[in-house]
């Protein structure tokens, strides 16, 4: 057992500090979620030339081939900077899907991945589902050597920037069945994809995807036909745990700046923070924070346990990072005050981003009862 | 990073499950377990936790936190956390921490050659019983007010006070005590660390009942105790330095992670066999999602306890960072005890302590199934926890200025 | 005690029902549905006011001499209640609650005279101006100055978290016009005109995003704005006095009948969420548990509002009890925000900048998701302003328990 980080690791996470020092600063950001793009191309392109849109990915494959702690890292430290280029999307995701196709899927669509002329978008979840990864509708038809994909995908994170999708679909069985489901990869500029593109409350962007009858080459097929769900579950924990770092990230920034306010801010004659009721709410924040931190290193450690261990890892680790998330972000903004309510401060941009991170994938009820389950 | 036991690991794992079976037995566990509470009688507790302690005196593992060459074990943070484990998971009796975690520290840091040889001693073998002499009526959360006062007469200082809430004082032949021995400057300035044979002319216990009927603390009254000069730890008018640095140490043990595992367990077994409408309770899912929630909170102490055990073992802390672990274990203890009320349901309300046991027969404890008996008196007993060893508040105090800066 | 109302108060509550049938009209309830902050354009404001000051409804609170209704308590509490319920349009409280209790008490005839009929009708549009930059919490350091100039006063100062101003004709103004030991003994109250040469308003944008004209709070600035003296409210370096006898109406509101109604939009999001298998989350034992947990501490709630009525209506004042009323009601009011956002899941992401605009634009996800995410942001504020909660409990520890 071990909790330190190698010197390596220590290496990427100045990398990553430098370059949001040098993009990210709160003006360039508002800048850029306020432009109709909503995100940077040029970042993009630089996080490419860093080599960081290759973290997952085998050496044979073009890639750093590291590990978890090391996605935990770049994920964290993009928390920390609020980075709305969609990394976990496209890398932690739908790279996770990738590294797992096959050969010829990988020697195809990676090089794109990587050297960033290609961002993807993992199109899951559907009106009627909720959180249950398995209740879909979106049907892929068989028909010889193609597939016919119809159906709505819903609230698809960094869909309006992606090139291409991946997209989970019925291929048999009733409609939340865990057989029965296959996994596409699907150019978005394929005909009958039609898109609906919004801006999201954290300053990122989704899409409303619809499919009507789009037509599909088996070689666009993930793995066996009907087999996908053990896979979705996978990535879908990969995702968690950086959604976790992620978030611990930005916790670790709104108690830092709090902090520091309450430290400056003076009211009936003295800085707010010598108040116990603001201390105690500070120290209960900072707890709240070091059990998160806690949570996400052991999920992240936990990746590779066998499915119900690890499922049962990230669940855990999610309802923790839920329940910090709403504590520390509402708390932040009561203890700024009117300026805490104010667009012109980072940390209301920082409780929205911990607002959304609570839903995505499962909020901290649905992940208590995955949680229960596992045990 | 990772969390993958070594060969090594799992092999020193294999020896701690068989030194457990071959040397405890659960039968002998009178000591602080819930199940057996009426049973006990106080010597019998006394006994269950001394022979215990010289049974791992014995291997060499009574002291696994302190430096090897003061008697203590050469284990990795791994190695702890397995030891921890297996302990939790065979239901050992818990050690009294007074000798072994709060006083052992302080004397290797603090104490003169003789003090290290005669003190390090009598708490490994178990001869000796420590008590901690630190709390009055008038010094609770406030401790730097204490009044308890030590005058240098010659070589001896002579002892006038009062201490409350000292914990099993009534099988210690020794006190480690904080006094008064000088009222010059800030009060913290004028306290020294003293040893104090609990055996000398002038000291008096008295029992103190609490609300879970048990007698567990007491007060102890000192008039005119005669302590020689060389009972003094460090320098005089230093104590508030030796009380800080062994309140770290006492906190990092306080979050008791394994043993709240194993009591959610049991809180898990109790609510198979309560049934709610028929049903098993477990399968009531808000009962569930509250034991549910409690077991996340529990993953991320033991997580965070691991962390800051690994910057131990590197030679950082026990930093301020333990003061989490205190509040955190405490309330999760906490909490786990007041489930397991919540389980027991009607069954929660027969009172029973040793004294009733005494006054009415043993049919007095056919009262409710076997794993209702001692939940009540467990809740209310582990309301202590959140004020001794430092309030919770004064935890938080601890965070805010020492962590946050404020 | 008993809880019955009588037959003049059930026959008042019919009145009082299809009253606001007849004028609360869907037009305005569909624009309503769309805010993100709970204000709506000046236009439906005033002509939802002008409605209740024709029935001779605007101000319940109001004595029968000034142009109240003469409403019992018991009336009052079903006319809240009431339009609680229905989710009509709050009337704006600057004038109505606020400024005119202060003028009644405190204010010369003349000021009695020119301004209240004028609240009383809508015709002038007020708002606060108390906080400043520097001055939350600790109101009474505030900074915003006026000097005595013979006639007039000149004041030079910021206002902040000016609710409205952007509609306002008037804003009624806590300003230091005397430097004293005690902050609190320098503070005049002083009514200012919006369109004095000087003044400066600048919006300031909230969490929710709600974009100009829509905008809930503004800064103000002022810049040698001559305030002509007989504007003054009392006597000069009294104001405090009078801020404080503000703030206890300001406080003195009941909360749970629209808390009931949030619960019964939640409960009604929950029968509409689909959680799959043919399921919905009214369903979901977890959620259904926290929301009826959220129910049940409205009832309690409810009754203590009821107990301060029935003192209220034996001529009792209410003192700082009203401050348990402030923390539960806004505690209470964003958990259930919190658990609608909750509730909708995905559809609490999309992001709308302009909820009035595109009307005709289908919502993405159900209809009523648009709105429920800025509420939760907006609602962060409740237990900040008006004295925040955290101030409230210590008003509650001093004035109550003592400590």
């Amino acid at each position: 057992m071990d909790f330190s980080f190698s010197e390596e690791q220590t290496l990427l996470r100045n990398t990553i500090q430098s370059f949001v020092q040098d993009n990210y600063d709160f003006d360039r950001r508002r800048e850029i979620i306020q432009s109709d793009e909503g995100m940077s191309k040029d970042n993009w392109k630089q996080l490419a030339e860093l080599g960081l849109l290759g973290v997952p990915f085998s050496e044979n494959d073009g890639g750093l081939e590291f590990g978890s702690v090391e996605t935990m890292i770049v994920a964290e430290e993009f928390g920390k900077g609020l980075v709305v280029e969609p990394y976990i999307q496209t890398v932690v995701t739908c790279g996770g899907f990738l590294r797992r196709a096959s050969e010829a899927q990988r020697q195809e669509h990676l090089p794109g991945l990587i050297s960033g002329d290609e961002i993807w978008a993992f199109a899951y979840a559907e009106p009627q589902g909720r959180f249950n990864l398995a209740d879909i509708k979106v049907s892929a038809a068989k028909n010889g050597d193609e597939y016919t994909l119809n159906g709505d995908k819903c609230v698809v994170s960094a869909a309006p920037w992606a090139h291409k999708l991946i997209v989970s679909a019925r291929t048999s069985g009733d409609q939340s069945d865990k057989n029965g489901i296959s996994l596409f990869i699907v150019d978005k500029s394929s005909d009958g994809i039609s898109t609906r593109d919004y801006k999201t409350v954290d300053g990122s962007m989704a899409s409303e995807v619809s499919f009507e009858n789009v037509k599909l080459n088996s070689s666009s097929l993930i793995g066996e036909e009907g087999n996908a769900y053990p896979l979705i579950e996978l990535v879908a924990d990969e995702t968690i745990a950086a959604l976790c770092a992620e978030a611990i990230g930005a916790m670790s920034v709104l108690n830092e700046t709090t902090v520091e306010y309450c430290k400056t801010r003076k009211q009936f004659g003295q800085p707010i923070g010598k108040f116990q009721v603001l201390q105690h709410r500070m120290v209960d924040m900072f707890m709240q924070y070091e059990q998160s931190v806690s949570m996400t290193y052991m999920v992240n450690l936990k990746l590779e346990e066998e499915d119900l261990e690890r499922s049962k890892a990230a669940s855990g680790a999610k309802v923790q990072i839920c329940n910090a998330a709403k504590f520390i972000g509402q708390s932040a903004v009561q203890l700024h005050g009117g300026m805490g309510m104010t667009d012109e401060l980072n940390v209301g941009h920082y409780f929205k981003r911990l607002s959304m991170i609570e839903t995505q994938l499962g909020n901290a009820d649905h992940h208590l009862k995955k949680y229960s389950l596992a045990s | 990073m990772d969390l993958n036991f070594t060969k090594a690991d799992q092999e020193f794992r294999d020896e701690v499950r068989d030194f457990i079976a071959e040397n405890f037995s659960p039968e002998n566990n009178t000591g602080q377990n819930i199940e057996k509470y009426h049973e006990v009688t106080s010597d019998q507790m006394k006994e269950g936790i001394l022979s215990w302690h010289k049974k791992l005196y014995k291997k060499g593992w009574i002291a696994p936190h302190w430096p090897v060459e003061y008697g203590g074990v050469d284990w990795s943070i791994t190695q702890r956390y397995i030891w921890d484990q297996e302990c939790a998971n065979a239901g050992t009796t818990p050690l009294i921490p007074f000798g072994l975690t709060m006083l052992g520290p302080v004397i290797i840091a603090f104490g003169n050659d003789h003090q290290k040889d005669w003190v390090l001693k009598g708490i490994l073998s178990g001869d000796d019983w420590w008590c901690q002499g630190y709390s009055e009526p008038g010094a609770g959360s406030d401790l730097a007010s204490l009044r308890t006062k030590a005058e240098r007469d010659g070589d001896h200082y002579i002892v006038n006070g009062h201490k409350i809430w000292t914990t099993l004082a009534q099988y210690a032949n020794w006190m480690f005590c904080l006094v008064r021995t000088s009222s010059e400057g800030k009060p913290q300035e004028g306290i020294s660390f003293l040893l104090i044979d609990m055996n000398t002319p002038g000291i008096e216990v008295k029992p103190i009942i609490t609300v879970d009927g048990g007698h567990e603390v007491n007060e102890v009254f000192l008039e005119d105790v005669r302590v020689p000069v060389e009972n003094l730890v460090g320098e005089e008018n230093m104590g508030w330095t030796i009380a800080k640095f062994l309140l770290g140490n006492e906190r990092t043990g306080i979050a008791g992670v394994a043993r709240s595992k194993k009591a959610i367990d049991k809180l898990k077994e109790i609510a198979k066999s309560e049934l709610n409408n028929g049903e098993p309770l477990i399968n009531d899912s808000s009962f569930n999602k509250k034991i549910t929630e409690l077991e996340v909170d529990l993953t991320a102490l033991e997580y965070t306890e691991l962390r800051t055990l690994a910057k131990e073992s590197q030679g950082e802390g026990p930093g301020v960072e333990s003061s989490i672990l205190k509040i955190k274990g405490t309330e999760i203890q906490q909490k786990i005890s007041e489930l397991t009320l919540e389980a027991i349901g009607n069954y929660a309300s027969p009172y029973i302590t040793p004294l009733s046991v005494r006054n009415f027969g043993s049919n007095y404890l056919e009262v409710g199934p076997e794993h209702t008996q001692g939940v009540a008196q467990n809740y209310f007993g582990m309301r202590k926890t959140s004020i001794y060893g430092g309030s919770n508040e004064i935890q938080r105090n601890i965070i805010a200025k020492m962590v946050l800066g404020l | 005690m008993d809880l019955d109302f009588n037959q003049e108060d059930l026959d008042f509550r019919n009145e009082v029902k299809d009253f606001i049938k007849e004028f609360y009209t869907q037009e305005m309830k569909d624009e309503l549905a769309r805010s993100k902050n709970g204000s709506a354009s000046k236009d439906l404001h005033l002509k939802w006011q002008k409605s209740l000051y024709e029935k001779g409804w605007i101000a319940p609170n109001w004595p029968e001499e000034h142009g109240g209704p003469g409403f019992t308590t018991t009336q009052k509490y079903i006319f809240e209640t009431e339009m609680a319920h229905a989710g009509a349009p709050r009337t704006i409280p600057f004038g109505l609650s606020m400024v005119a209790p202060v003028l009644m008490e405190f204010g010369t005839e003349e000021q009695k005279k020119k301004f209240l009929p004028d609240i009383l009708s809508s015709k002038v549009w007020w708002c606060q101006g108390y906080s400043e930059p520097g001055s939350g919490s600790d109101l009474a350091s505030l900074q915003c100055k006026a000097e005595d100039k013979g006639d007039h006063y000149l004041v030079n100062g910021t206002k902040i978290w000016t609710t409205l101003a952007q509609h306002a004709d008037m804003i009624f103004c806590l300003v230091r016009t005397s430097k004293t030991e005690k902050p609190q003994e320098g503070i005049s109250f002083l009514l200012i005109d919006m369109k004095s040469p000087g003044i400066d308003i600048r919006p300031l944008i909230t969490l929710d995003q709600s974009p100009a004209p829509y905008q809930e709070v503004n800064q103000v600035f002022f810049e040698d704005v001559k305030v002509p003296k007989e504007n003054l409210v009392g006597e000069e370096n009294k104001g405090w006095t009078y801020a404080k006898y503000l703030l206890e109406f300001e406080r003195g509101n009941s909360y749970s009948p629209s808390l009931y109604r949030g619960i019964k939009k939640l409960k009604d999001i929950a029968k509409d969420t689909s959680i799959g298998n043919d399921k919905y989350l009214i369903n979901d034992i977890d959620f259904v548990s926290k929301l009826n947990q959220c129910e049940i501490e409205v009832q309690a709630l409810e009754f203590v509002e009821l107990r301060i009525f029935s003192a209220l209506s034996a001529g009792q004042r209410v003192g700082p009890e009203s401050s348990i009323l402030k923390c539960r009601g806004t505690e209470l009011q964003q958990k259930i925000q919190e658990l609608s956002v909750e509730a909708i899941g995905y559809w609490s992401s999309p992001f709308v900048l302009d909820t009035f605009a595109n009307i005709n634009e289908p919502s993405i996800g159900p209809d009523y998701a648009m709105t429920i995410t800025p509420s939760y942001l907006n609602g962060r504020k409740t237990t900040i302003y008006a004295g925040s909660n955290e101030i409230q409990r210590n008003i509650i520890s001093k004035a109550v328990l003592g400590l």
